[in-house]
């Protein structure tokens, strides 16, 4: 294969175009989190610097980029400086399969899922060696719990990638959407989409499941020795990471630029929608932020392996029948939406919701204080001070 | 075959605090942990000591009230509370009844206060960061009304022995009542956020548990004592002011865990405004100060008076030598005696259930050190 000149600059183009692209999202993600979750706690949010606050990312940047960067003089100076690296490369390689409309993509691939699962999981080598290089408690506790999480959470994610592969019949992403033309993945496998997000929560770090940086615990985990702008290129991989996940769904699960239009639309139009649909499940991730809080790391693990793992490869297997018997799609369907609801109407046929009854059987076994009555005034002239005198004594 | 237990394993020490997120404060514990497993906890205090009692010795009366403002900056005018009834006791007055109906507002507007910020703490803690906001929201609401009363936010330097500062103004009474109603809402929002959420209850029930007679015998009070199902409250048990002319509930829990903890201060939210409301109902006119001289010469001797703070038992032993100033000033901060638990609740649960029990005890450090 011979490599023209012109093919090393036209890469070289796109690929800048693509750094562009993943940085301006992630930043863009930045201003959306801290506005939406401003409108969820009653609060505006940034809204000094520019209109509406859309230069307070920049703003952020400039902070952070002249900051001085403090390394512990006790940490391993190679490893600490080369972690944000493998966290940060990782983010933005996996870019560059992700079509964003037909052609509009760096590098299409046959194998573009396998190429996405192969270098997604290199970030978690990045976190550990934060943690360890830090030379720091909370830092190689944060390490590990990284190590943990992530690679219990990637095997959900990679089987549902895999069912998404057998029902498309192709790990091209391209081919992937065009099979969701008619109908999403969403409508055939339900609860695959669900595994998926929460997995996916627990991939890039979302709560509840930041467990492996949270603050109020490990103060930041494997980032709490960094600072300026070693700090800030974890920062940008995290967003990067957040926002590859609403890709990811919207391609895999939401019909990609296809659906509900069917044919193409004009290119301008195909990525406006695959993006609508990106940041709408970004949405839903800032929504939860919002709303839970954090799980312990016990309850996160059991989770993983009691409940996510096992239904994950339910699912690969109940789609691998409906392949080999070529039954009707909506059979994953209905199969879905039953394990999705059975454990609903089990708990609330067992008590109706246990939290709310308590919550009532508390206020209800209060230990009640009567009133007695009071004392008529007394009549007999108290030791009065008017008012005006009383201001300076005792 | 090696087994690990042949192995010299060295447990890790992990040092929280004073410079945590989650130890409110100058707070810090040395954890000793088996990978996520806390061993052991060793408390340190004493980053936040001001020498509040002896700083009480070289004050008059009237001066010492500012600093019971600082014991506990969260509840100042629960902490103001004590101390003035202790003057009262040993100067021999009583407050008139309009000072003690305003004092009782305002310290239940204030155990409001605390509590809504006990509740958006604790879920930072948790790593929800959603109900702090609303907490604050209200707690703003209650503030501005102190503003306007006592004319400042925190600091409010308001009682004084034998009644208050100032007469409430003319507004007062239609302001509380419409910001009861305001902050009702506020509590209602952040107990349905929060209260009976799957990952908060996960968090929270069987974690950090303590049963009624080790904490009697650790000394805990409060919420954190109530938590464990003993029905200890000063307002029911030693009535002071006009806490007897009130109908009120005392909640108490059932298991003692962080949950219990956490949910019997939402209630008391409830009960508070409903005190307040009652306050209102009957809310007299008349004097509120009474007669006293303006330099305060109590006979000698000592007292001993105790109040219901929005952490617990605070409790004031005065002695008085019969001068202007008290010869000495004991405080029995409940803060403090709370912290006593937290060894026994830590010990064998996770490092993240060692920061929700130590947040669901409700620590101040300005109390804990004094």
């Amino acid at each position: 294969m011979n490599v023209t000149l012109s093919d090393t600059i036209t890469l070289s183009v796109q690929l800048f175009a693509l750094f562009n692209v993943a940085a301006l999202a992630a930043v863009s993600l930045v201003w959306l989190e801290r506005r939406f979750l401003g409108r969820l706690q009653g609060r505006p949010g940034p809204n000094r610097v520019g209109p509406l606050g859309l230069l307070q990312p920049i703003a952020d940047a400039i902070k952070l980029m002249s900051k001085e960067d403090v390394a512990p003089g006790s940490s391993q100076r190679l490893l600490f400086y080369a972690a944000p690296i493998l966290v940060f490369v990782p983010a933005f390689v996996v870019w560059l399969t992700f079509p964003l409309a037909r052609d509009v993509v760096v590098r299409n691939m046959d194998m573009g899922l396998f190429f996405f699962v192969a270098i997604s999981v290199l970030s978690i080598v990045g976190l550990v060696l934060a943690g360890w290089s830090s030379n720091s408690k909370y830092a190689i506790l944060g390490g590990f719990r990284a190590a943990a999480q992530l690679v219990s959470y990637e095997i959900p994610i990679i089987t549902m990638i895999l069912i998404i592969g057998m029902l498309s019949d192709s790990l091209d992403f391209v081919k992937v959407v065009d099979a969701q033309a008619t109908i999403p993945f969403i409508a055939v496998v339900p609860l695959a989409f669900v595994i998926f997000l929460i997995a996916g929560l627990a991939e890039v770090g979302r709560t509840p499941f930041d467990i492996y940086f949270a603050e109020s615990e490990v103060v930041g985990g494997p980032f709490v020795e960094y600072s300026g702008a070693h700090w800030a290129i974890f920062f940008l991989a995290e967003y990067v990471n957040t926002f590859v996940i609403g890709i990811l769904g919207a391609l895999l699960f939401l019909g990609g630029w296809r659906w509900p239009f069917g044919a193409d639309l004009p290119q301008v139009a195909s990525v406006a929608l695959l993006m609508g649909k990106a940041y709408f499940i970004v949405l839903i991730i800032f929504w939860i932020r919002g709303t839970y809080p954090r799980m312990r790391i016990d309850q996160l693990m059991a989770m993983a392996w009691k409940w996510l793992i096992p239904l994950s490869f339910v699912l690969f297997l109940a789609a691998a029948f409906q392949l080999k018997f070529e039954w009707p799609w909506w059979v994953l369907t209905i199969l879905s939406l039953v394990i999705l609801v059975v454990p609903v109407i089990v708990q609330s046929r067992k008590q109706r919701n246990p939290a709310l009854e308590l919550a009532a059987r508390y206020a209800a076994n209060a230990i009640v204080v009567q009133a007695k009555p009071r004392p008529a005034p007394a009549v007999e002239d108290a030791p009065v001070v008017t008012p005006a005198a009383e201001g300076t004594s005792v | 075959m090696t087994t690990e237990s042949q192995f010299e394993t060295v447990d890790m020490m992990l040092n929280m605090g004073p410079q945590h997120p989650a130890t409110h404060g100058v707070f810090r514990m040395v954890l000793k942990v088996d990978g996520e497993k806390v061993i052991d906890v060793i408390p340190h205090i004493g980053y936040l000591h001001r020498g509040t009692e002896r700083l009480a010795e070289v004050e008059t009366y009237g001066q010492v009230i500012t600093l019971f403002d600082r014991v506990d900056y969260i509840a100042n005018l629960n902490n103001e509370l004590a101390f003035v009834r202790a003057g009262e006791q040993i100067m021999e007055v009583e407050a008139p009844e309009r000072a003690q109906y305003i004092r009782v507002i305002l310290a239940e507007l204030n155990r409001v206060a605390s509590h809504l910020l006990f509740i958006g703490t604790y879920a930072i803690d948790l790593g929800a960061m959603t109900p702090v906001m609303y907490g604050f929201r209200e707690r703003e609401r209650i503030q501005n009304l102190f503003e306007h009363v006592t004319g400042a936010r925190m600091m409010h330097n308001y009682m004084r022995i034998g009644g208050v500062k100032a007469d409430v103004p003319d507004d007062f009474v239609p302001w509380v009542r419409q910001l009861i109603g305001e902050v009702r809402k506020g509590v209602e929002e952040c107990d349905k956020l929060l209260s009976t959420n799957e990952v908060f209850l996960g968090r929270t029930r069987g974690v950090g548990v303590i049963d009624g007679p080790t904490a009697i015998s650790c000394g805990l009070t409060g919420p954190s004592l109530r938590g464990s199902g003993v029905a200890y409250d000063v307002r029911k048990d030693d009535p002071y002011e006009i806490y007897p002319y009130l109908n009120y509930k005392v909640p108490v829990g059932e298991n003692g865990d962080c949950w219990d903890r956490y949910y019997l201060r939402m209630l008391e939210c409830y009960e508070s405004l409903s005190m307040i409301e009652q306050c209102l109902d009957q809310f007299p006119e008349g004097p509120i100060m009474a007669a006293g001289r303006r330099i305060a010469r109590p006979p000698a001797g000592e007292v001993f008076s105790h109040s219901e703070n929005p952490r617990g038992d605070l409790g004031v032993y005065l002695v008085s030598d019969g001068t202007d100033k008290p010869y000495r000033v004991k405080i029995r901060p409940p803060s403090f005696c709370n912290l006593v638990g937290l060894a026994t609740m830590t010990r064998g649960s996770y490092i993240a259930d060692a920061v929700a029990i130590l947040g669901s005890l409700d620590i101040v450090l300005g109390e804990v050190d004094r």
